[in-house]
């Protein structure tokens, strides 16, 4: 589905990725995990092409997409959440989900409000002012509109009450169960690990370890060095 | 009535009315500026050059279609748009490759833009003044505020300004591409990472904005001789109405407007050497207390 091939990414004039490679292929759960700083957004934004790689291919379904401008990746179904939410605060959460580029019929706001029905409840409110764990919910949902097959999910977790993340974990394994293949990037390596199959660890900008669950869980020097658990 | 009349005399009362059609153009011409400025971040100093532009573009079609009534509604739906044609070409062409550059390289484009748009003015239209008439249903004075005549014109400007202001209303609120836009305004990545193609977007926004210049232009023509440098006082006053109310707030132009021209003629009754004073004091005391305008910016 996705295959990320030696890539390397700078802002600006500092480095950030070094040489990152991965896949993900149809209808997994693939983890990226690391702590903070590690290039875990940074190798979303590659591949979203927010921030184009300066070396390195991405193809996804085949076709290389290397250095394509965003609208159009979302167009041929990657859908990107990002890790600071990025609601339109301005905008209603009905409005949000309007606005979004719609090929297709497949996804409507009734069947996103039907797997979020916290967020039909409150779609005339102002996005702006929702709860993170709202906001989260939204930007998900906004992502789906899109009807994509690959989901880019940047730290979904982040800063969210323990209660709110194993709702949000329920939801994106049911994403899975629908077909959707998720690259979901983690420090929250407890959560992440109920519900990938395989996992990437990224450190410094460079994957470190790359393996299925049992083996990370086999693997107490990685853990350490690199995960903190 | 009577009560009002004790209160603020007719004379003064007129005198209100006068000046707040004028700040109907004001607010037209500042809520485009605002429009772009919030949207497409871009402080667009050739604004006043479209206004300018739209004015004598309503000179010639009234002549063209021979000055009787039906040439001012012409010219009300042909300038806008040619304006409109104007700016879409030097978007496509040239901003459009800009948007990521800094805002004082922006600023020295467009001011540029307005030197060349002020120079075409003179090659095509040459410099001497031109004059629109006021169109025939328009013409006269009714009496008001106690029998003073109150011009027509002037009452078909303070009913313009309301309709533009809903419209505008209609445009951000109400429709896709309007919501679109304030999507943009604050985060355009975003807006470009769920599907939306940002640059046509910004097209647009540029376009309608100018076409409110344009506008402006049209409304303005009767009531003044239509000359090169019209637009500079104009650009002045609209960064300074749009500074006032807040940058990109399209309600925050309308208020500003409204400062602004209340200001302005309640100044001039007040101590008329110095009458366009009042305004800019006005700028200076908004400043003081609400440095960045009285409404929310969105930068």
């Amino acid at each position: 589905m996705l295959d990320v091939k030696g890539v390397d990414t700078y802002y600006g004039l500092s480095h950030i990725l070094f040489d990152v490679s991965l896949t993900v292929s149809k209808g997994e759960i693939v983890g990226l995990l690391g702590r903070n700083g590690a290039g875990k957004s940074t190798t979303m934004r590659s591949i979203m092409g927010l921030t184009p790689p300066k070396k390195g291919r991405i193809t996804y379904k085949g076709e290389d997409i290397t250095g394509q401008k965003p609208f159009r990746l979302f167009r041929k179904g990657i859908g990107y959440v990002p890790d600071d939410r990025r609601v339109f605060a301005d905008l209603s959460v009905d409005d949000n989900l309007e606005i979004v580029f719609r090929s297709g019929k497949k996804w409507s706001k009734e069947r996103v409000y039907d797997l979020f029905p916290a967020l039909y409840e409150i779609n005339s409110r102002r996005a702006g002012n929702l709860s993170g764990g709202e906001q989260q919910m939204l930007t998900i949902a906004r992502a789906l509109m899109g009807e994509p097959e690959l989901l880019l999910l940047d730290e979904p977790t982040e800063g969210l009450a323990p209660l709110i993340v194993r709702d949000l974990e329920d939801q994106i394994l049911k994403l899975k169960d629908i077909g959707i293949s998720i690259l979901l990037s983690e420090q929250n390596v407890r959560s992440a690990l109920r519900m990938i199959s395989r996992a990437y660890v990224i450190d410094n900008g460079r994957i470190r370890f790359e393996g299925t669950v049992a083996e990370l869980e086999a693997n107490e020097e990685v853990k350490k060095k690199y995960l903190m658990v | 009535m009577d009560i009002i009349y004790s209160l603020i005399p007719p004379g003064i009362l007129s005198q209100i009315f006068v000046g707040l059609s004028r700040t109907t153009i004001l607010f037209i011409v500042a809520s485009g500026l605002s429009l772009i400025l919030g949207v497409l971040r871009i402080p667009n100093v050739a604004h006043g050059s479209l206004y300018m532009i739209g004015a004598f573009t309503a000179f010639t079609v009234t002549k063209i279609f021979g000055e009787g009534q039906a040439a001012f509604w012409m010219a009300l739906i042909i300038a806008p748009l040619f304006v409109a044609l104007i700016s879409l070409i030097a978007e496509r062409g040239m901003f459009q490759f800009l948007y990521e550059r800094e805002h004082l390289m922006l600023l020295l484009l467009t001011f540029a833009f307005s030197l060349v748009f002020g120079d075409l003015v003179k090659l095509v239209w040459g410099g001497e003044y031109k004059s629109v008439p006021v169109p025939a249903i328009f013409q006269g004075f009714v009496p008001l505020f106690g029998g003073l005549p109150f011009p027509i014109y002037n009452i078909f400007l303070l009913v313009a300004g309301p309709v533009v202001a809903v419209l505008l209303w209609l445009l951000t609120n109400k429709t896709k591409i309007g919501k679109i836009a304030r999507a943009a305004a604050v985060d355009r990545e975003m807006v470009g990472a769920v599907g939306i193609n940002v640059s046509w977007v910004f097209a647009i926004v540029f376009v309608i904005g100018c076409l409110l210049a344009g506008l402006g232009g049209v409304l303005v023509a009767p009531t003044v001789s239509v000359t090169l440098g019209m637009d500079h006082n104009l650009i002045i006053e609209a960064f300074l109405i749009v500074i006032m109310g807040g940058l990109g707030n399209i309600w925050g132009a309308m208020l500003g407007a409204l400062i602004f021209g209340i200001t302005q003629s309640l100044g001039i009754l007040v101590w008329p050497q110095f009458g366009i004073v009042f305004p800019y004091l006005a700028v200076v005391v908004v400043l003081l207390f609400r440095p960045t305008g009285l409404l929310k910016s969105t930068w």
